[in-house]
């Protein structure tokens, strides 16, 4: 169904057609094969302010969503569908939906932090009811009515004393041509049919039964795979290139471009025979600080900068904090990270002479635009990117790079190119979640409040969300590529969501990271969640106090502690200090928990988990997993559940699992082997309440229930043992001696 | 060019290949389009190419083209359509059970396989069968529910 919304409403456009566009049809094997594609300018307009950007009329009463933001796997499909069916009254099947083509939708950001129905949602909806607002205004001219007596309901505009008319006959298919209306009125929740039902998503019928057509599965006419010889260590250069080692192959070519190789046949299994076959000789180069030392090296710097990002409260307190005799204090250490994505990064291009058309699986297909124009050197319009579903990428994947790669690649060869990455290179060369060190120290009132409270973290600069950003094949090939450098919001929760009388937050700016950074889902927070959880605990016992009761002491903000409340009730929890007293044996059960308000104004979330650890193995079990959250007005509860439960499972498997393992010259950790994740035999069981707010805008979900998984987990692992694990991953072989 | 004679879907079909140590999975997803079949290690060690090869579950990335000859090969195009779902692609459907969709289709593979040994698995026995099945986005808990819920389905019928 999604693989044709693709082309029907560009087919239904007639500016469109008259620029080019896109059509999808199937060959002899039943492939998706584009036809007619081209870059080039669209005479639809794009502009944030206007509706048309968003939404279009056609004559049969259905209406085309013009997306910026795309589906990642998340639901995004069914919701903005709901959202704008919401408002004009319209089933969700009359709605089709165009995302993140750069010629055709608005430019919304990328489709990162949460915010696709936030941010890219809210849009859509206030688009929505602008268009309600504007056809109610035309059907009251035509009708001759008063506007307060007409309604808008599955296209057709009716009056209370009978009349009639449709939206096909009022509008037609020509442009809207009307403001954005921020005051157009909305339905209130009272009259929500669509908002808040668990539909289905369009796309999973397709998903399972293999018809869906991923990025990985799209094919062009007279399509050369192409593959790229990686470097075996990073920033190695090319001494020689003996073509003559893939002569016998079918089909092969081989291109260099500086320090950038790559393979091309008509014949996939050609280029994947040539990449490895290929004999290249490459300079020497180690300068990694491997995975051991990334500790050290995030204290040792340099530094880029050095700031204080909170400093609120009683700055005597703080000034005595480093040398209070009762102070706590403790290190907390995250590790680089893949995003590991199941299906290894592609990308289409289909570069032509002054022109060229990317099908890309990134999730910034319209910032990607002016990363390809320039290395293409071709004028921004003529640079058309279209969005198709990858494998999940939770971040900055490689889907960035094979775009650039293929758009290289075909405009090197005059031919459309395929680019698909192997595991190793998915694993090895994506960007990274990048390292964080986080040292923490407080005090408390004798009455168990927080009194002083100091986070200090060291962490890299990010280089994600910016117009530019290094990609490896331009790099390699020599290509111009302003690098920039932005916080990458990796600093937020890094103080507590309680009260305390004074607290301070500090950041050391490491300039650069040890692997090539990008973000990975709920960017920093899921380290500062972490530490900043983990430590809250820490008072908590030291208080002597429950860490549900010392939580909540001095917590205000109503819906925190309404979540903090029903986790108690839900797991059930019996209130007592951490850790539980039991005869020391080799199997200990414990419970924990955590709580996050994400960056200190978005979706409240509790999480508690009932584990049992092996002190002999160092093995910990996680055998339950409750959560309760609160994302104010969830516009498809269904869909909002199936993230919670990816933030959980996902983060559970980052947290016992996961760490990119490094030597001075590359990557080792790549492959499933060396990169475990968690498999279904260690699926925990799964209590998760959701608090639906129908009053309240919704906020995200796609992030927030990963940031207190870890706390919550090192939490029950102390109250199991006794034992404080400050530094993930807790593998067997980490976790085992501190048991001793 | 070598031509090799699989049996696919229940249909005799022909693919060619200058290399008989090409494994099926370039075969099924370039030589007759089957594109359920998706590459996701080319190690056999995630799962997400998993077809069926008379019957048992097996990982097209590690079998040659030329050892599939005359093989009866099964894939999720070979299951169901969307119109006409299997009953294990229907309780995926009811389960809303996949979020990217890109390790579904060994999951739906490897379910169905399962159930053909194990007409009502416990959920220990389907995690276990699908051990080898990696799935990054954490669609597991539905998946589970999708297993029983086929399971139900066909105690019902």
């Amino acid at each position: 169904m999604d693989t044709l919304a693709l082309a029907q409403p560009v087919l239904a456009r007639r500016d469109l057609l008259r620029a080019g566009a896109l059509v999808v049809g199937f060959s002899w094997a039943g492939l998706p094969v584009a036809r007619a594609q081209t870059a080039g300018p669209t005479r639809r307009t794009l502009a944030l302010t206007e509706v048309d950007s968003f939404l279009a009329l056609r004559q049969d009463g259905t209406v085309v969503i013009y997306s910026g933001k795309v589906d990642l796997g998340t639901g995004h499909r069914i919701a903005m569908r709901q959202m704008v069916g919401e408002e004009l009254s319209l089933p969700v099947r009359r709605i089709e939906l165009v995302e993140g083509d750069s010629a055709l939708t608005p430019n919304q950001g990328p489709t990162a932090g949460s915010s696709g129905v936030m941010r890219g949602g809210i849009e859509l909806r206030r688009a929505a009811a602008t268009l309600h607002e504007a056809v109610l205004a035309l059907a009251a001219q035509r009708l001759a009515r008063p506007l307060a007596s007409l309604t808008l309901a599955d296209g057709v505009v009716t009056s209370a004393d009978g009349g009639s008319v449709s939206v096909a006959e009022l509008v037609g298919d020509r442009p809207l041509q009307v403001k954005m209306n921020p005051a157009a009125p909305l339905k209130s929740p009272s009259q929500y049919r669509l908002v808040g039902q668990p539909l289905p998503r369009p796309d999973i019928p397709d998903k399972v039964t293999g018809r869906h057509v991923f990025v990985h599965d799209f094919t062009l006419p007279g399509m050369l795979h192409g593959r790229v010889v990686r470097p075996p260590a990073v920033g190695a250069r090319v001494l020689a290139v003996d073509n003559a080692s893939v002569a016998s192959l079918p089909g092969v070519r081989v291109i260099q471009i500086q320090d950038f190789v790559a393979v091309l046949s008509p014949d996939e299994w050609a280029a994947i025979r040539a990449a490895r076959e290929l004999q290249v000789r490459w300079s020497e180069s180690a300068p990694l600080v491997t995975h051991q030392g990334v500790v050290d090296w995030a204290r040792r710097g340099p530094f880029l900068a050095e700031e204080t990002i909170v400093n609120k409260g009683d700055a005597a307190r703080l000034a005595a904090l480093p040398n209070a005799p009762d102070k706590i204090a403790a290190t907390y250490s995250w590790p680089i990270q893949s995003h590991a994505s199941m299906g290894p990064s592609c990308a289409v291009a289909d570069v032509k002479a002054g022109s060229a058309t990317v099908w890309t699986a990134s999730q910034a297909s319209h910032r990607l635009v002016n990363s390809c124009a320039a290395l293409l050197q071709l004028p921004r319009e003529q640079v058309r990117l279209i969005y198709l579903d990858g494998a999940g990428c939770y971040g900055m994947n490689g889907s960035d790079d094979a775009s650039a790669e293929a758009a290289m690649l075909s405009q090197a060869v005059g031919q459309p190119v395929r680019v698909q990455w192997s595991r190793e290179e998915e694993l090895g060369w994506d960007p990274k979640g990048p390292p964080q060190l986080l040292a923490l120290r407080a005090t408390l009132t004798p009455e168990g409040r927080i009194d002083a409270w100091e986070t200090q973290m060291w962490l890299p600069r990010a280089t994600a969300n910016l117009e530019w950003i290094p990609l490896l094949s331009p790099l390699a090939a020599g290509l111009a590529q302003p690098v920039g450098q932005t916080i990458g919001l990796a600093t937020q929760n890094g103080d507590p969501s309680y009260p305390a009388n004074a607290v301070k937050v500090h950041v050391h700016w490491l300039g650069a990271a040890p692997l090539r950074p990008s973000n990975i889902r709920a960017p920093g927070k899921v380290a500062n969640c972490f530490a900043v959880e983990s430590f809250v605990d820490e008072l908590a016992s030291q208080a002597g106090a429950d860490p549900i009761a010392f939580r909540l002491r001095d917590l205000a903000n109503p819906r925190g502690r309404e979540v903090i409340e029903r986790l108690a009730r839900l797991m059930p929890w019996s209130p007592r200090p951490s850790p539980r007293s039991a005869a020391p044996q080799r199997l200990a059960s414990g419970r924990g928990m955590a709580y996050v308000h994400y960056k200190h104004n978005e979706t409240f979330v509790a999480i508690g988990m009932e584990v049992e650890v092996d002190r002999g193995s160092g093995e910990i079990r996680v055998q339950r997993v409750a959560c309760v959250h609160d994302c104010g007005l969830m516009i498809n509860p269904d869909t909002v559940r199936a993230q919670v439960e990816g933030n959980i499972l996902q983060t559970l498997s980052r947290t016992l699992l996961e760490e990119t393992t490094f030597d001075a010259s590359r990557v080792t950790s790549v492959d499933w082997a060396s990169y475990p994740l968690l498999r279904f035999p260690d699926v925990p069981s799964l209590d998760i309440e959701l608090v639906q707010r129908v009053n309240e805008p919704p906020l995200g979900a796609g992030e927030a229930a990963s940031s207190p998984v870890p706390a919550a987990l090192a939490n029950a692992v102390f109250d199991a043992t006794g034992v404080r694990l400050r530094s993930v991953p807790f593998t067997r072989e980490r976790v085992r001696p501190l048991m001793a | 060019m070598p031509r090799y004679q699989l049996v696919v879907n229940g249909s005799p079909r022909t693919v060619e290949s200058w290399d008989g140590d090409m494994p099926l999975l370039y075969a099924l997803r370039n030589g007759l389009g089957l594109r359920a079949v998706k590459y996701g290690c080319g190690l056999g060690q995630c799962g997400t190419c998993t077809v069926l090869i008379d019957g048992a579950p097996a990982r097209s990335c590690l079998v040659t083209v030329s050892d599939a000859v005359g093989k009866q090969i099964t894939t999720a195009e070979g299951l169901g359509t969307p119109a006409k779902p299997h009953p294990v692609q229907a309780a995926f459907i009811a389960e809303q059970a996949a979020q990217c969709g890109y390790c579904t289709n060994g999951m739906v593979m490897s379910a169905v396989a399962l159930l053909k040994g194990n007409a009502q698995p416990t959920r220990e026995q389907t995690q276990a069968a699908l051990a080898g099945n990696l799935c990054r986005c954490g669609s597991h808990d539905r998946v589970l529910k999708a297993v029983q819920r086929a399971a139900a389905s066909s105690k019902a019928a």
